[in-house]
């Protein structure tokens, strides 16, 4: 019989539909995987083996009747623990939520209900999402499936090493500088960050509004769509949602790469990027040249500019986030203080993290009085040019290539000490949110030492399209698809 | 390396109590941080139009129907102090 929890969504609902397997059955696989590998790994923070196999035998049910299920129907998926989950606790990694229950489900949590999706458990991340190794993480850090001496990636480290670990096919994470892209990359996975506005963001614990975006994870391309198209669209509940039409995001992904114009910036193997990484990243250019595709020069000359105005923008707006958390409405208050400010400030002491107060602080700096100006106000000028790069480099290509991380997976410990080097990770994700156009993180080789290298495609709003397109063209002939880590 | 007595400011505005050795340790880290900011101050931008939202939404506006919401036991049920249909909250006057 074959290993359910190897193969993928598109393969498991189709043997579902067809009853070839059960979805209880496919749960159970994915479950014990779980209970016997996820103590190396530790992605999940929680796992619901009870509603799992709950929700997978009410799938069986309705196709045993002959009723419509939707397109992930029996498929078993993972969650962010960022993402509001009715009755299932939803910590974003913090003390200040370790027993926060929320009261509602997020938009894309209903709507994977909707399709048939089986939720197999709330996956590690950076505290509040904000980091780039899940080392951050308030409950311990999650590993690398295929180094476990070594980080996933980060802050949806969680979710990544699921996918990768073969404990689920599928997998939400948020991305708002990198987070869902640099720990695909990392884990050897597919990540997509939609356009903003393209999901919901309704139940999504907010970190940097105007940044943040839900996106899949998938072990293919193909996966990768049938998730996106499961969650995009308009939602009355985000007014930042975008009313434009949800393609069928599968159809056309085999249509290939034919005429179609790969922009390149110029300083994009530049001396910071790992020569294994930028020598596979170029041999997937080749290949997509090889395919038909049109490789062209790009200018971004404000790119360099991203991680500076990501870490005024970000911390900016997750200053004036996370101001809720004052121990009055849910979450954590201290049992030992006197008064209101000494409450709330003895509260936040104690339920935030170090890399959580970090920001907290560098964000306070930056709006308050005095500094706004000269800090805030400059960023969104260069923010501006950021994205006016973008558009102008979109007159000339379809998409633009890249490596997702300079770096392939760094050791546990090792950038902890310096926020600076961690932030560093994010050099070339960060101006895809403060643009907000969408971009993909596609498995394109290995190191010699055997960790995953992902080449990271970004492109038009709203053409998400066309980067699945091309995503799909580079893991057709990489030579990484079913190469999995061995645990 | 940030002046310890802008730290204990922000750190005041931001509601956040900090212990002696965060100090210390945020003085030099947001130090290093906004020294490797600096830089946007070497890019010309007069003129350009602050960009704070990616996309240029404004006023979307939903008919006034009203629709289910949370249960006030939804609502109240996560409260560290619920009073009844209340969130207790610290004396604020003294």
């Amino acid at each position: 019989m074959d290993d359910l929890t190897a193969l993928s969504a598109f393969e498991l609902a189709s043997r579902i539909r067809s009853r070839q397997v059960s979805a209880a059955g496919v749960a159970e696989a994915c479950l014990a995987r779980i209970a016997a590998l996820d103590p190396q790994i530790r992605a999940f923070l929680t796992v619901l083996p009870e509603a799992a196999l709950a929700a997978a035998r009410a799938v069986d049910g309705r196709i045993a009747a002959g009723q419509p299920v939707g397109p992930l129907a029996g498929v078993p998926v993972a969650l962010k623990d960022n993402l509001c989950t009715r009755g299932v606790r939803t910590t974003c990694a913090s003390r200040m939520l370790e027993r926060y229950v929320p009261p509602y489900d997020a938009t894309v949590v209903e709507r994977l209900a909707a399709a048939g999706a089986v939720v197999v458990g709330k996956t590690n991340l950076d505290e509040f999402a904000m980091g780039s190794s899940t080392e951050n993480s308030a409950f311990g850090a999650t590993r690398n499936p295929w180094d476990t001496a070594r980080i996933p990636g980060g802050s949806s480290g969680g979710s990544a090493a699921a996918v990768s670990a073969g404990f689920v096919p599928l997998a939400l994470g948020s991305d708002t500088g990198g987070s869902i892209r640099q720990p695909a990359a990392l884990c050897g996975v597919v990540g997509l960050k939609p356009t903003y506005g393209r999901v919901s963001r309704y139940g999504l614990i907010a970190f940097a509004s105007s940044l943040d975006q839900i996106g899949p994870f998938a072990r293919d391309v193909r996966d990768a769509a049938l998730l996106l198209g499961a969650i995009a669209g308009r939602d009355p509940a985000d007014a930042t949602s975008v009313d434009v039409p949800v393609p069928d995001y599968v159809a056309g992904l085999e249509d290939g790469v034919k005429g179609l114009r790969i922009g390149v910036p110029e300083d994009c193997f530049g001396p910071g990027v790992d020569s294994e990484v930028a020598a596979s990243v170029d041999a997937a250019l080749a290949s997509l040249e090889a395919q038909g595709a049109r490789r062209v020069p790009v200018s971004l000359p404000r790119q360099t500019f991203g991680i500076a105005t990501y870490y005024i923008v970000a911390p900016a707006e997750a200053s004036s986030n996370l101001a809720r958390y004052d121990g009055m409405h849910y979450g954590h208050r201290t049992a030992d203080a006197d008064g209101l400010v000494a409450t709330v400030s003895r509260t936040r002491r104690e339920g935030f993290g170090p890399e959580v107060k970090r920001r907290i602080m560098l964000g306070t700096y930056t709006l308050s009085s005095g500094y706004y100006d000269a800090y805030y106000v400059r960023a969104l000028k260069v923010r501006r040019l950021i994205q006016e790069d973008f558009r102008k480099a979109f007159e000339v290509c379809d998409v633009i290539a890249g490596p997702t991380s300079p770096f392939s997976a760094f050791r546990a410990g090792e950038k902890t000490a310096d926020p600076l080097q961690m932030y560093l990770c994010d050099t070339f994700t960060v101006t895809a949110n403060l643009a907000g156009i969408p971009a993909i993180s596609v498995p394109c080789g290995f190191t010699r030492a055997g960790l995953p290298i992902g080449m990271q495609l970004q492109g038009r709003a709203f053409d998400e399209a066309t980067l699945l397109r091309a995503a799909r063209a580079v893991e057709r002939e990489a030579g990484v698809m079913g190469r999995r880590p061995a645990l | 390396m940030l002046d310890p007595r802008i730290v204990d400011h922000v750190a005041k505005l931001a509601r956040l109590e900090l212990t002696g050795a965060e100090r210390d340790l945020f003085a030099r880290q947001l130090g290093d941080i906004l020294a490797y900011v600096e830089q946007l101050k070497a890019l010309p931008a007069e003129g350009v139009e602050p960009l704070a939202h990616a996309v240029d939404a404004t006023n979307v506006f939903r008919d006034d129907v009203p629709r289910p919401g949370l249960s006030p036991d939804d609502a109240l049920g996560q409260a560290p102090d619920r009073q009844g249909g209340f969130f207790g909250v610290p004396r604020v006057i003294e």
